[in-house]
This record gives C-alpha cells, structure tokens and sequence, in this order.
C-alpha cells in the first residue's frame, strides 16, 4: 500500500492512516455523528422516529457520513468463566453501540468503478470524492459492499433551505458524497472530528499499522476476559477487499450491525467478467453471421 | 434465517433512472445493428444492409441523451471523457458509446448524402467493430456492483445482454425490411430471442436463493411478460414472416417489446435484491462456509 502511494505521490506520501473503532467502550452518544457533520457542513437527511432503540439516524448515506448503530439483545455481555465465582447468574442481557463509517477500503470498488476519476486515493490511503469532479453518474453507489456512498437529496419538507447550504451558497445536489476521512484536517494536521469528538477512545485515529497493532492487543485483553463475541472486522489484508483502513472490533457477528459478513469488492471478479464479455460479443457476430447463410429471403 | 440490523438493507439501491434500462435496450439495438449491417453489406443485401444502418444510427444517437438525462449532474456529462478506466465498465462503455455512436451516425449521414464514399466505408467498418462489445458491456457493467442479484449472475449477463440486442436488431430490421430481403434479419431475431429465453431462464435457475427475485414484484411481473411477448413474437416470425409482412411487423414489434420488458426485470431485480439484507448477507455467509470448509479439509492430514 505504501509501496503503491510512494508511487504516485512521491516524496508527499504519508504514512496510511485510518480508524479503529472499539465499539466495546462505545457509549453511544453520536458526538461522532454530530461532530462531522459540523465539521463538513454535512445537511440534514430527516428528523424521524424509528422506534429502532437510539438509533434515529439508522444507516450510513449521502448526509450521514458516521451512524452510530443501537442494538438490544438477550445475550450476555461476558461468558461465563468457572474460574470466576460470582455467585450470581450473568445478566443475559447487553446493549451494543458500534459507530459505522466508511471502509476506506484497500481495494475500494467505489473508486474501481468511478468513471469520471472523481473517486481518488489521497496521499494518506484514503478515498475521497472530489465533489467538483463528480457529474452524479450513480455507479458508485451500488459497487459499494457496504452501502456507504449515495447520492445527495435533500429533504424538501422544512420550509428553509439547509444551513450547510446556504454556507455553501449552492443549489444541490445530485453527486454522491460520503466519508473523506477529514482530508482537510489531516492535511493541517488534525486528527478527523469524529475521533477528536469521541469521549470514551472508541473512535481512534493514527497510522494503520499502529492501529493494528493496538487492535490485536485489545482484542487479547477482552478474550482473557471472555467478552462474548469479540472479534475484529476488517483489520486483515487477505479479505475480500484487501484490509479497511477503517476496521473495528465488534461485539457479534458483522451482520448484526448491518454489515457484511464477506464483503469482496466487485471488481476482484472484472478479468473473468471481462473475458466473458469479450467472448459474448464475439458470438454475437458469429451468431449474426450464420443467420444470412439461409440466404436473402 | 440470518441476523440483520432491524432488517435494514446492507448494500444501496441504485439510483440509476429508467432511462438506464431504456438505454440498455437501445445500446444493444446500436451495437448488434451495426453488425447486421456489415454482414448484410458483404453479402451484398443491400437493402437490409441500408435500414440496418438507419436503424442502428438512430439508436446510438437517442443513447447518449438517455445516459446524460440520468446523471445527477448532466452538464458535466463530458467529465466521462476525463479519463479510461478498465477498472470500470462505464468508463470503458462510454468511450465504446462515443466510438461507436460517431461512426454509425457518421455512416448514416454519408450514406443518406451520398458522399465521400471512401470515409463512410471506414466510419462502417468502425461501428462494425465497436458494435458488438456496445451489445455486451452492459451486462458487465451490472455483473461489476455489490448488488447480489447481478454480481451473481456474472457468467451469464453480458451472454443474455448480448442476445437480447441481436434479437431486437433482427426485430427492428425485420419490420423495416421487405420480405425479399428480410431473411437475415428475420433469422436473427428467433435466433437471438431463443438464446436470450434460454439464458434469461439459465441466469434464474443458477441464481438459486438470490434469484427469486426474479419470481417476485416488478422484476418478477415483467420477466414473465418478456419472455411471453419474446416467445410469441420469435415462433410468430418463425411460422409466418416468411410468407406475410404482417406477421413480420407484429412478430418483430412482440421480440422488441418482449426485450425491453427483459431490461426492465433485470434492472428492477437489482433495487428488490439490495433492499433485502438477506439477498447480501446468505451468499457471503455460504461463500465462507465454504472457505471454512476447504480449509479444514487441506489441513487434514493426507491419508
């Protein structure tokens, strides 16, 4: 990876960076989503009551670019240990906070498929749309494994426009939008809002392979001390998209918070695909061809 | 039953319009219609080989105002041309579009002119040979997203694609052409129609749990009518067109519909199977079953 961006940047190659996130410590009280959608003038995307625990934000999208996810479950929040005696049974019950954010992933379909060049990979490792470039052709949006970029509409309902709007002194939209690791930040310096927001550590911030690192120690510690289900998700560069520069440790299965379990990006798959098509067009002109051996009539 | 995130779906529907589909049924018509046309002009069938032109013209030229009308931001729509990506079936289709677009349009206008025949041969041979992958990158350009319903039917949607242009290539020049002529063309449209009926039925079986979406609402409604009106309309061309140019018009306008209706399933089964987390999730979950499973069995000591 570094290999790869030394390549293009030269000597203003940094160091790649990312996010771990430990929704073990995770409190959920989405000053990460607050925070960046202060910081990058992010607009509204609706005020609605889904009845879904804390969660009224519910997923990632255009104008939600950090989802804090809320889920109640019949499960204890450690195993049993005989080692231990308690002399009462566990609670078999835990509340599961996990703030999503996009992958930044290694091999990013998002920018694979980006037609217009839009979609890059910035000094740092990271994926970011550049907004003067998109023309909103859509691609983007369903090559993502994990539905993270969409295309930006805003809610027309409330009478004023956004603020973030009229800051921006713009008629939206129509390009996709999503996560950019704070790049204005980081180019000063700054850690991203989100990570500087977070009170309890959950969100942090640094270098990937330190990152990792601090990660495996972590996971370590709460298996010692049978958390049921720890586990981390995205940390490995053998997945199906080559590593998240934004991973996490998660409480239960990817699922459970609304990720995949097996995300690939979609075009570890394009050279067969590409044959395929190939070989199809070829028929296609064979095909055609045996079709006037019959003569003109 | 796997677990999901309050049943929220994992990856985004498409925010691609209708205009999408249309334009997959139009830029397939362009690219197998310039092939009839080159073949029609070898063997010196000249009439064919005239509307086949025409015909295909038309449809590169109403494409690309069908893909600048879906984009979210149509007055960059020359931002396509900033670049060539292989890494993305749109970038690769856009440049096919334009090559292909130009050439046969270029093609039609001297033809209809009458002039400089020495460039309308080139501008043919060109659209002759950047017609077929127009035919086929379509279905490459759904199979390369996370939607589940198309990234798993990867073997077979630029094969099915690219039957479905033929047949409405051979549907369109069968109701253009006069019967003495219409042969080839008619020929081609029951040939194209049987393998895109074939494909389409190879794609849903192969698709197993994720492809009953294609039993279900719009996608499922609409499969059925294309594969009734491309049934009828192939055996009409096949038992009459031969003898009555009626039975032609109607038998080509059924396979030309019945298509269109095909690109509408497909395109609508790829918003139903990414609004269920399932669809995303049970594939995966198998994908590494599988992996776990061959991993044990290397690690098994030989016997």
């Amino acid at each position: 990876m570094s290999s790869t961006l030394t390549a293009t940047y030269g000597d203003a190659a940094q160091p790649r960076v990312g996010f771990f996130t430990d929704t073990s410590v995770c409190i959920g009280c989405k000053a990460c989503e607050v925070a960046c959608k202060e910081w990058n003038l992010v607009p509204e995307d609706g005020l609605e009551w889904t009845g879904e625990s804390y969660d009224n934000t519910s997923s990632l999208g255009a104008n939600t670019w950090r989802h804090v996810a809320f889920v109640e479950q019949q499960k204890p929040l450690r195993l049993a240990d005989e080692t231990v005696e308690l002399g009462i049974e566990p609670l078999p019950l835990r509340w599961l906070m996990e703030s999503d954010v996009c992958k930044h992933c290694t091999h990013a379909g998002c920018l694979d498929v980006c037609p217009t060049g839009s979609l890059f990979r910035t000094e740092f490792g990271t994926v970011v749309v550049q907004e003067d470039i998109c023309n909103g052709c859509g691609y983007c949006v369903p090559a993502c494994p994990f539905g993270v970029i969409d295309r930006r509409t805003l809610p027309q309902s409330s009478g004023d426009p956004p603020l973030a709007l009229q800051l921006l002194n713009r008629q939206e939209d129509g390009r996709v939008w999503k996560c950019t690791l704070c790049y204005d930040r980081l180019k000063d310096g700054h850690e991203p809002a989100c990570a500087k927001a977070c009170p309890t550590q959950s969100i942090q911030f640094g270098d990937l392979d330190e990152l990792r690192e601090r990660a495996d120690r972590r996971l370590e510690k709460l298996q010692a001390e049978r958390w049921n289900g720890a586990r981390l998700y995205g940390r490995d560069e053998d997945d199906g998209v080559g590593g998240f520069g934004a991973f996490f440790l998660l409480l239960d299965e990817p699922e459970v918070y609304g990720l995949p379990p097996d995300p690939v990006v979609p075009t570890a798959y394009l050279p067969r695909l590409w044959r395929s098509t190939a070989l199809a067009a070829g028929a296609l002109v064979v095909g055609l061809a045996a079709a006037f051996l019959g003569g003109d009539e | 039953m796997s677990d999901s995130y309050y049943g929220r779906p994992i990856v985004k529907q498409p925010v691609w319009k209708p205009e999408v589909a249309v334009y997959f049924w139009t830029g397939g018509i362009a690219g197998a219609s310039s092939v009839l046309h080159g073949v029609a002009r070898l063997t010196g069938n000249e009439p064919l080989a005239r509307r086949a032109l025409f015909i295909g013209a038309a449809a590169d030229a109403v494409s690309p105002a069908l893909l600048v009308s879906d984009l979210g931001r149509p007055e960059r729509f020359l931002n396509m041309m900033r670049v060539f990506k292989v890494t993305s079936p749109m970038s690769v289709g856009s440049w096919i579009l334009l090559v292909s677009g130009g050439a046969s349009n270029t093609a039609a206008v001297l033809e209809l002119l009458g002039i400089l025949r020495p460039v309308k041969r080139l501008a043919e041979l060109v659209a002759f040979v950047s017609g077929p992958p127009l035919a086929t990158y379509t279905g490459a350009l759904l199979a390369n997203t996370a939607i589940p319903v198309w990234s798993e039917a990867r073997d077979e949607l630029p094969w099915l694609f690219g039957s479905s242009a033929t047949a409405c290539a051979g549907a369109a020049a069968t109701i253009a052409t006069p019967l003495a002529n219409a042969g080839p063309a008619r020929r081609t449209a029951i040939g194209g129609s049987v393998a895109a009926l074939a494909l389409s039925a190879t794609m849903e079986h192969r698709l197993g749990f994720v492809g009953e979406v294609y039993r279900q609402g719009e996608a499922g409604r609409y499969g059925r009518i294309a594969k009734a009106c491309t049934a009828a309309g192939a055996g009409l061309l096949a038992l009459a067109g031969r003898r009555s140019r009626t039975a032609a018009r109607v038998g080509g306008a059924l396979v030309l519909g019945g298509e269109l209706a095909l690109r509408w399933s497909v395109f609508r089964a790829g918003f139903q199977s990414a609004r269920d987390p399932r669809y995303t999730v049970e594939p995966q979950r198998e994908r590494l079953a599988r992996r776990a499973d061959a991993s044990r069995g290397a690690a098994r000591p030989p016997a």
